[in-house]
């Protein structure tokens, strides 16, 4: 009667707000997948599953860079033309000059913790500096390949179409990024210095910490996963194209936002995030299903997505 | 060199307690403006030193280049026990040689929980098992100082009241994990805080001093100070003018005295009964509901809420605000209210607007002329307030943030004033004021009054009641207890504060 007790009565026994974050993506997701099925039962297959979540590749690492720089409170309107970017170079060198194709993407990596270190640097809003080096990327993408061409080599279609047992990869992948991303992000220690320059740079500055190094490094990671996206749509379409990656920058806000996080206060939530990835993608597979033409999916999209937002600032009135 | 870090409180009584901190001649300047000037400052072990001044005289400035936060611009700050005084002295350096600050502007983050809040200022606080360590030390450090508060380790911060944060950020001061604390540097800690939690911080003061750590007070409650400080430090315009310890011959009077001129003095009861005014006509009407009592104000009454902090108050303010704007059931207000918040950062000030805007905003209507401002009205306008308030600031269109916090609170009250609203409601807007802005504002609120504004005020000093015609005690979103002027005592405030069922 002592500790243990007292420790289970102060947990909140009815769901918090916090906890409704992460619920809310979850149970959207569900009914989208209830949904799909009824709709269609033959995607409730191994291989149906596999052919829906194909593309969810690139956009569970893009929402996971896009997680990255919500963590310090910023945000990222680069990320599509990065991934384009990572494409072209893949698509370009990646057979031929292996090792001129890693630097590449080495640079491209450093070049966003570089970003994130100037933005620190400079006290800059990110959104305006993003914004710029967007067209950076792009006219890097454009240089790299100026038309949509060039070869993917075939291990790597290999790996992104790899099948393993049971369960169909991108879902597997999802599960394994969304459990290294929570623990990097909310479990350990640093994860919550850099959650706490997000919610009150100032205080953390204040204990010690250099923002300098963390936004660098967060920008650094976003780097290294806007590159897993670029690798793996590279993979899938088995060719470079400098425009391919554009739609990534606003499916990757989107998918973090639904999945829990702000737009400041370094409230993220990395498997609420991953959700929300699924959710961006399933909703066109879904609306196609439904016989919907492709002329309002846009549109329905940005309904849903509303939709889900009204239900998490409902659970926070619930909440209180 | 290796000197030992830990130092024993039991010293000998014939030698004076070692110093922790040294301050020779430190100066700070921003530009033409001394924030310090030549400051020479010895702290000894074991002792409660506090510092008193007005805003502006230096203090923050003091208490920023001891955490390490300020490079001083000329002068030595030596702290014995390190070991290199060539490094740089930053923020870790100040920490690990046992410097712990709590801010008067709350340094936690409201994305965090409580004991992830811990772990930002311990490093040292990683690997596994880090969260539980944490949650542990910052429990055991909250049972020490607060015993019977109901704060959960794992709760966001942003879900804390105002005076819960306050208590989770000093408590974590007080939070041990390599470095021993040698001083504490305590602004404003209570200001935020009930009388409860106030008086078990200042008790705790006592028991760290007998475990040799020494503490830096700043607060603007004289009883406190007097009660528990060793040593007063007082300080005027970036100058340390005094040093004396503490003796039953100092006095509140004296310290105001040597603070400065206080030209317009906190004035006592009897210095302000209003003259017989006309009660007419009732401006505010809240009928009784259950357990709690009617409350009522009339036209050029200055109105008291009082109580513990936090029990419905804001809350009560908030209801007369809405009722000013449409009907509610029980409430009657008559006439436009206007409300001065008392969390200046979080709900008062637009951070990013110059003086002129930030005032400006509370009566656009008055400055414009079909929807458009009249730029010269409003300079006029601002103008006037900055003159009215004494606002202290170089031009009207310097930003808000270089002001010092009684400025800044001066000019949020002039934003509620310049729409000449029939109520003003305060929601303890005094807090962290120094005494020369607090006793103008005292002025500028009787002269209002007699001019027919009518203020409902919550405040969490039972001095500023002095300034009421009427009080009325909250407890628990109750009003417990209504007192008139005459009645007034600290006794009656307090037993209708506190629940004795």
């Amino acid at each position: 009667m002592s500790k243990h007790t007292s420790m289970a009565l102060r947990r909140p026994s009815r769901l918090s707000p916090d906890r409704l974050r992460v619920v809310v993506p979850i149970l959207a997701l569900l009914a989208m997948l209830v949904a799909t099925g009824f709709l269609q039962p033959r995607v409730m297959s191994y291989f149906g599953f596999t052919l829906l979540l194909r593309y969810s590749l690139p956009l569970l690492f893009a929402t996971m860079a896009q997680l990255c720089i919500l963590v310090v409170g910023d945000i990222d309107l680069g990320i599509g033309p990065f991934v384009s970017l990572v494409n072209c170079i893949v698509a370009s060198w990646l057979a031929d000059q292996p090792w001129l194709c890693g630097i590449a993407l080495v640079g491209a990596i450093f070049a966003y913790a570089a970003m994130g270190a100037f933005i620190q640097y400079r006290r800059l809003p990110s959104i305006v500096v993003t914004l710029g080096f967007s067209f950076i990327w792009l006219g890097a993408a454009l240089l790299v390949r100026p038309t949509p061409g060039g070869t993917v080599p075939d291990w790597l279609i290999a790996a992104t179409g790899f099948r393993t047992p049971l369960v169909p990869m991108p879902a597997l992948l999802a599960i394994v990024v969304a459990f290294i991303a929570h623990h990097l992000i909310m479990r350990t220690a640093y994860g919550t210095v850099l959650r706490g320059i997000g919610s009150n740079a100032a205080a953390v500055e204040r204990a010690g910490w250099s923002l300098l190094v963390g936004r660098a490094l967060l920008y650094g990671a976003a780097g290294f996963c806007g590159v897993l996206a670029g690798l793996t749509l590279s993979g899938l379409n088995t060719t470079g194209d400098p425009w391919v990656g554009a739609q990534y920058t606003l499916l990757s806000i989107a998918g973090a936002i639904i999945g829990g996080a702000e737009f400041s206060g370094g409230i993220v939530s990395p498997i609420g995030a991953v959700f929300g990835a699924m959710i961006m993608l399933l909703s066109s597979s879904l609306l196609s299903f439904l016989n919907i033409s492709t002329d309002w999916q846009l549109s329905l999209q940005g309904g849903l997505l509303t939709l889900v937002l009204a239900l998490r600032t409902l659970s926070v009135w619930v909440g209180k | 060199m290796n000197e030992p870090l830990t130092i024993f409180p039991n010293t000998p009584a014939a030698q004076p307690p070692p110093a922790i901190v040294d301050m020779i001649g430190v100066s700070k300047h921003f530009g033409a403006v001394k924030a310090l000037n030549d400051a020479t400052l010895s702290i000894a072990q074991g002792r409660m030193i506090s510092i008193l001044g007005h805003n502006g005289a230096g203090k923050s400035t003091l208490i920023r280049i001891l955490a390490g936060l300020m490079k001083p611009s000329s002068g030595q700050v030596s702290v014995p026990v390190r070991s290199r005084d060539s490094e740089p002295f930053g923020p870790r350096q100040a920490r690990a040689v046992g410097i712990r600050c709590v801010f008067q502007e709350l340094s936690l983050c409201d994305g965090l929980t409580v004991y992830e809040n811990t772990k930002i200022i311990h490093p040292k606080l990683r690997g596994i098992g880090w969260q539980n360590k944490s949650r542990s030390l910052i429990r055991a450090a909250l049972d020490d100082i607060f015993p019977g508060h109901d704060i959960d380790a794992n709760q966001l911060v942003g879900r804390l009241s105002i005076g819960r944060r306050q208590m989770v950020e000093i408590a974590r001061a007080f939070t041990v994990t390599d470095a021993p604390i040698r001083l504490v540097i305590l602004d404003e800690p209570t200001s935020s805080l009930d009388v409860t939690a106030a008086d078990q911080l200042m008790k705790f003061t006592r028991l760290i001093r007998d475990r040799g750590m020494s503490c830096l007070f700043i607060s603007h409650r004289l009883r406190e100070v007097l009660e528990y400080t060793d040593d007063i430090v007082v300080m005027q315009d970036g100058r340390i003018v005094d040093n004396l310890p503490m003796s039953s011959a100092v006095s509140e009077s004296i310290l105001v005295e040597k603070m400065g001129s206080v030209e317009n003095k906190i004035p006592d009861a009897a210095d302000t009964v209003a003259s017989d005014k006309k009660r007419g006509d009732r401006v505010v009407d809240i009928v009784a509901n259950g357990a709690s009592k009617s409350l009522h104000a009339t036209k050029g009454e200055v109105i008291g809420l009082a109580g513990l902090a936090g029990q419905g108050q804001r809350e009560l303010l908030l209801q007369v605000l809405a009722a000013s704007r449409r009907t509610m059931p029980g409430h009657k207000v008559i006439g436009r209210a206007s409300y001065v918040a008392g969390d200046r950062q979080g709900e008062g000030v637009f951070p990013l607007w110059t003086v002129a805007d930030n005032l400006s905003i509370g009566a656009l209507l008055r400055v414009s002329r079909a929807g458009v401002i009249n730029l010269s009205r409003e300079r006029a306008l601002v103008a006037r307030w900055c003159a009215d308030l004494s606002i202290r600031t170089p031009r009207a269109k310097h930003p808000i943030r270089a002001l010092s916090g009684g400025n800044q609170q001066k000019v949020l009250i002039a934003r509620a004033l310049a729409d000449d609203p029939d109520i003003v409601l305060f929601d303890d807007p005094m807090r962290g004021v120094d005494f020369n802005t607090k006793a103008e504002l005292y002025g500028l609120v009787r002269r209002m009054a007699n001019a027919g504004c009518t203020f409902l005020w919550y405040t969490t000093e039972i001095a500023e009641l002095s300034n009421c015609d009427r009080v009325y005690v909250l407890r628990s979103g109750m009003v417990t207890d209504e007192i008139t002027r005459d009645a007034l005592t600290e006794e009656r405030v307090i037993s209708a504060s506190f629940d004795r069922a």
